[in-house]
């Protein structure tokens, strides 16, 4: 099943995938352009751990002139980043590398601790689809990257649905497209991560604790370009989802006399 | 609310490095050279997730894969609703108070990666459980803090010291991501920060300051069922 979390008509709802619209949680059935998508992921009782990988398919490592990390290169975002389906992300007006990142999104589902790698899908409640934006102009070698390159409001759509894992047979083999204004700029297959998620389920469990809610975005391939404002971008996963964000200058505008006289 | 209730925090934790011109200066010879390649501009964060939390009293476990850990005391700036009160751009922040924080980590000599597996660990941030209100509190510039493990005095910490002070912190954090209400965000820790070892009483405690209490936490050993890394480092 394809899970959603949305704003409708004053509130917010859980809801499915039917058809090609929504049911909320109440029965009703929405069109889905009727709703605002919100990232699609239930509560959590203290702040969800995100965890994000840099580096982990070879040919974006290569393509970054990294050569392929020896161990996870891992760094941690806030909830704060998040953003949902069809929203806008912000590119400040004076740089000049912003770059969409598609990853597959795993959701975990039930306390994790010292888990074994054959045990590892037992851990994971789905799987969504997250655009983990970069500014290439804010990057710089302390903690790199850096929160300023990619914690940043709205740099991280994720969405649309939360697909349960057990409607996902193969995780390790989904082909992964992103386009920008339609054009297809980055393609490749989840069977090419350097670490599996397998692996990086045992791995982030062996010296810290996971909650379910929290969430392990599993790196991008090859094939990042530069975004700019009005630019459509859709990151698309096979059985999982099609994101889609829009890219807007930020600040929008800057306001006018007349209009700070105003407010 | 319950005041009795020890504070948790319901927020994002950032940690925040080389905020100390004490660490600056240590790291100075290093910084032009490779990984870092020049000083750091922006403010230097790292996330401090919900499972390193430990509540003032607890014991926190060491992993298996190291025998002793840094002690980080530090404060943390707990965010208040932003004022909307005044049309500003960006809104003002209002703190909602500081508390005692004990940033533990693994200790590591190389700041070029995100430190998850050196400060992300079980139970490796010891929280005050009473916050202090900025009126009790004072200017942070004044702030002292003293760290004393098995009631040795180990480090004493100024405040006085900081690269960026409290306000300009969050105001150059705040340029490029939004502090929510119940985030916290550390003033740093200085350089000289004590080891301490399985067994070991931690209390940090601010002289002068009592609107803060005292955040004591023990160092265990590694529980018996802890796995080992999956990657040796």
């Amino acid at each position: 099943m394809k899970h959603a979390r949305v704003a409708y008509a004053g509130a917010i709802h859980q809801a499915i995938a039917h058809r090609d619209h929504l049911q909320l949680a109440d029965g009703r059935v929405v069109a889905q352009e009727a709703v605002v998508w919100l990232p699609p992921l239930l509560p959590t009782p203290r702040p969800r751990t995100i965890l994000a990988l840099g580096l982990n398919y070879a040919d974006h490592a290569k393509e970054l002139a990294f050569k392929a990390p020896e161990e996870p290169l891992v760094f941690i975002k806030g909830e704060s980043t998040l953003t949902g389906h069809r929203a806008f992300t912000r590119r400040p007006r004076d740089v000049q590398f912003m770059h969409y990142e598609c990853e597959l999104t795993v959701v975990i589902g039930k306390t994790a601790k010292g888990v074994k790698r054959d045990d590892a899908y037992d851990f994971v409640a789905g799987y969504t689809v997250a655009n983990d934006y970069a500014i290439r102009d804010y990057l710089e070698n302390w903690y790199r990257p850096n929160l300023r390159v990619k914690n940043r409001d709205t740099c991280t759509p994720i969405g649309p649905w939360l697909v349960d894992a057990a409607d996902v047979l193969d995780p390790m083999n989904l082909a992964l497209q992103t386009t920008v204004n339609g054009h297809v700029t980055q393609s490749g297959n989840t069977r090419d991560m350097i670490f599996d998620l397998p692996f990086l389920i045992e791995y982030f469990s062996s010296f810290m604790t996971l909650q379910p809610g929290d969430l392990i975005l599993t790196g991008t391939p090859d094939g990042v370009v530069d975004c700019q404002p009005g630019d459509v971008v859709i990151t698309s996963i096979e059985g999982i989802g099609a994101l889609i964000n829009t890219i807007e200058a930020w600040p929008v505008a800057a306001p006018t006399a007349s209009q700070k006289g105003q407010a | 609310m319950n005041i009795a209730q020890p504070f948790m925090p319901n927020g994002t934790v950032y940690g925040t490095l080389l905020n100390f011109q004490g660490e600056m200066d240590a790291l100075a010879p290093q910084m032009s050279q490779v990984p870092y390649k020049a000083a750091p501009h922006a403010p230097v964060l790292y996330i401090k997730t919900a499972n390193t939390w430990s509540a003032n009293g607890a014991g926190i476990a060491l992993p298996v894969t190291t025998h002793q850990v840094e002690v980080g005391a530090t404060i943390g700036i707990l965010i208040g609703p932003p004022d909307l009160a005044e049309y500003a751009q960006p809104a003002t922040i209002l703190i909602a108070g500081y508390i005692l924080m004990n940033d533990l980590s693994i200790p590591h000599a190389s700041f070029f990666r995100p430190p998850v597996k050196y400060k992300c660990v079980d139970g490796f941030l010891g929280i005050a459980s009473q916050l202090a209100s900025t009126a009790l509190a004072g200017d942070p510039a004044q702030f002292k803090l003293e760290v004393h493990i098995n009631g040795e005095l180990r480090q004493r910490i100024d405040f006085a010291h900081l690269i960026r002070s409290a306000n300009q912190l969050l105001a150059d954090v705040s340029e490029f991501m939004t502090l929510q209400p119940g985030d916290i965000l550390t003033l740093g820790c200085d350089v000289g920060r004590p080891l301490a070892q399985a067994g070991d009483r931690i209390d940090i405690r601010a002289p002068g300051l009592p609107a803060f209490g005292t955040l004591s936490n023990t160092v265990l050993p590694p529980t018996s069922d802890d796995a080992p890394v999956g990657v040796t480092a």
